[in-house]
């Protein structure tokens, strides 16, 4: 994906969270964007997965600009998939019923073909022992699975995953981020929110570093973890990877 | 020791209180004359289970539309359903029947006084219910809400699918005590004269003058209605029990 932002405004009350925020990347399938808390990484994934709307500035990914209207950002929200850190699944829905949902409701396949679409990924993963349990029986990192495959079988062009360990003990991230990593070889697409900076390191074919609203540093993983010459960026990872 | 086994001990003791207190006092029993009058009980509580009834669905329909109301982003709309909610919570129900019987239902001409009285009732229940069903929706975290928008949901399946199926549950065993309470509060519609239960009651004790012969029976009666309902709301409390 060819990911192209310009002058991304957004703003919530008179706060202004994200102020003119640029992004070309090259053709890659996983950027991960880190950065400080509260500078705006949320805020951006939440724009480019058609969630929110930005108060001025546009998105296109591959060349096709983002609608800003609701009927047509819904349209592309389902060709995406987008997970969230936690209470992704609903909780009245068992595993399984949690990812028909979409399959059923949204994309219009029958009971028995959107259970034949699923079998597969769930034996993948090793969750098929987990499918008739509802969220609450689940542990956290089944919890995210589930979530993200729930994603994932719409067959979307691409995965938004907004910190998806970060409510997770680190077990549990390890393995969620095993699935995330195992994705890539697949070749799906996504754009990831992540605090795990050696995760970020293997899996990124770029990384964007998100700070007061802007993108500081961008580039390979290298460039911008080790070697950034920004001193915001340079100071950011001195701190975390002492 | 069983949960049931318990609760006959406790109403056993409770029981034995009572009679002794009843020895204490010396009261001459006239159950005779009272069961003279068990066909106009009937009736009061036939009447009772009806008004009830009638109320308890227009009461659940005006919660909902109240409900709708103070979730409105219009202010206008939520300042009428707010400044309703608090009205009516805020004052007797005792003057809202009268109010409701001797002044507006007069001035629209309105004359049943079996209607009027359910329309009260349901107003001042909706008030209640409008809190529950608000507090429903406003129990279900806003990542649900975000989730059914990711997926692709519209405004519409995400209610219908994710939102109302966990709100619903949510409210059941407050629904279930809000009915409990308006079984009971209908006893009140015997000030305008409407011919439930416990007008019944009164009009015996005012024949026999045997007031406790009466009025037990209304007690026992109501109960006949609350503990099924009391016990469904903990049914449901259990049965839908689950994190989110």
């Amino acid at each position: 994906m060819l990911l192209d932002v310009r002058n991304l405004v957004q703003r919530f009350g008179t706060t202004t969270v994200l102020d003119g925020l640029a992004l070309q990347t090259g053709d890659v399938r996983a950027l991960v964007l880190v950065g400080p808390s509260g500078g705006g990484k949320s805020t951006l994934l939440r724009i480019l997965a058609g969630l929110d709307v930005p108060v001025a500035g546009s998105v296109a990914f591959d060349g096709e600009p983002l609608p800003r209207d609701e009927p047509a950002l819904r349209e592309y929200r389902r060709t995406v998939g987008t997970v969230f850190q936690a209470y992704n699944l609903f909780p009245h829905l068992t595993a399984m019923e949690n990812l028909l949902l979409p399959l059923m409701h949204v994309h219009g396949l029958t009971d028995r073909d959107a259970r034949a679409r699923v079998r597969e990924p769930l034996e993948r993963f090793s969750l098929a022992d987990h499918a008739h349990k509802r969220p609450a029986e689940l542990s956290g990192g089944q919890k995210q699975r589930i979530a993200i495959l729930r994603a994932l079988v719409v067959q979307p062009k691409r995965l938004f995953l907004d910190e998806p360990t970060s409510a997770l003990d680190p077990e549990m991230t390890a393995e969620v981020l095993e699935m995330i990593g195992e994705l890539k070889d697949l070749g799906t697409q996504f754009v990831l929110v992540t605090h795990e900076m050696g995760f970020a390191r293997r899996v990124a074919d770029e990384v964007a570093f998100v700070g007061d609203g802007r993108v500081l540093a961008n580039g390979s993983p290298g460039e911008v973890i080790d070697g950034s010459d920004v001193p915001r960026v340079r100071s950011f990872f001195a701190r975390i990877l002492s | 020791m069983p949960r049931w086994l318990a609760h006959i001990i406790v109403v056993a003791v409770f029981a034995s209180l009572i009679a002794l207190a009843f020895s204490r006092v010396d009261y001459v029993w006239n159950w005779a004359g009272v069961w003279e009058y068990r066909q106009k009980f009937l009736q009061g509580f036939g009447v009772t289970v009806a008004l009830s009834l009638a109320s308890l669905v227009a009461s659940t329909l005006i919660g909902i539309v109240a409900a709708v109301l103070l979730g409105s982003k219009n202010v206008m709309l939520e300042a009428v359903g707010r400044v309703y909610v608090e009205l009516i919570r805020g004052t007797p129900l005792l003057v809202q029947l009268l109010l409701g019987f001797y002044v507006v239902a007069s001035a629209v001409g309105l004359e049943n006084r079996y209607v009027v009285g359910v329309l009260v009732l349901a107003l001042f229940s909706g008030a209640y219910m409008a809190e529950i069903f608000r507090g429903g929706l406003a129990a279900i975290p806003q990542t649900q809400r975000d989730s059914a928008r990711a997926i692709g949901l519209t405004p519409w399946q995400s209610l219908r699918l994710v939102i109302l199926p966990q709100a619903v549950r949510l409210v059941l065993p407050a629904v279930a005590g809000q009915f409990v309470s308006l079984i009971k509060d209908s006893s009140l519609l015997s000030v305008i004269a409407v011919s439930e239960f416990t007008l019944a009651a009164q009009e015996v004790n005012s024949f026999t003058y045997s007031t406790l012969e009466s009025y037990l029976p209304l007690a026992a009666g109501y109960l006949l209605l609350t503990l099924p309902l009391s016990a469904l709301s903990r049914v449901l409390e259990r049965r839908y029990r689950y994190e989110a």
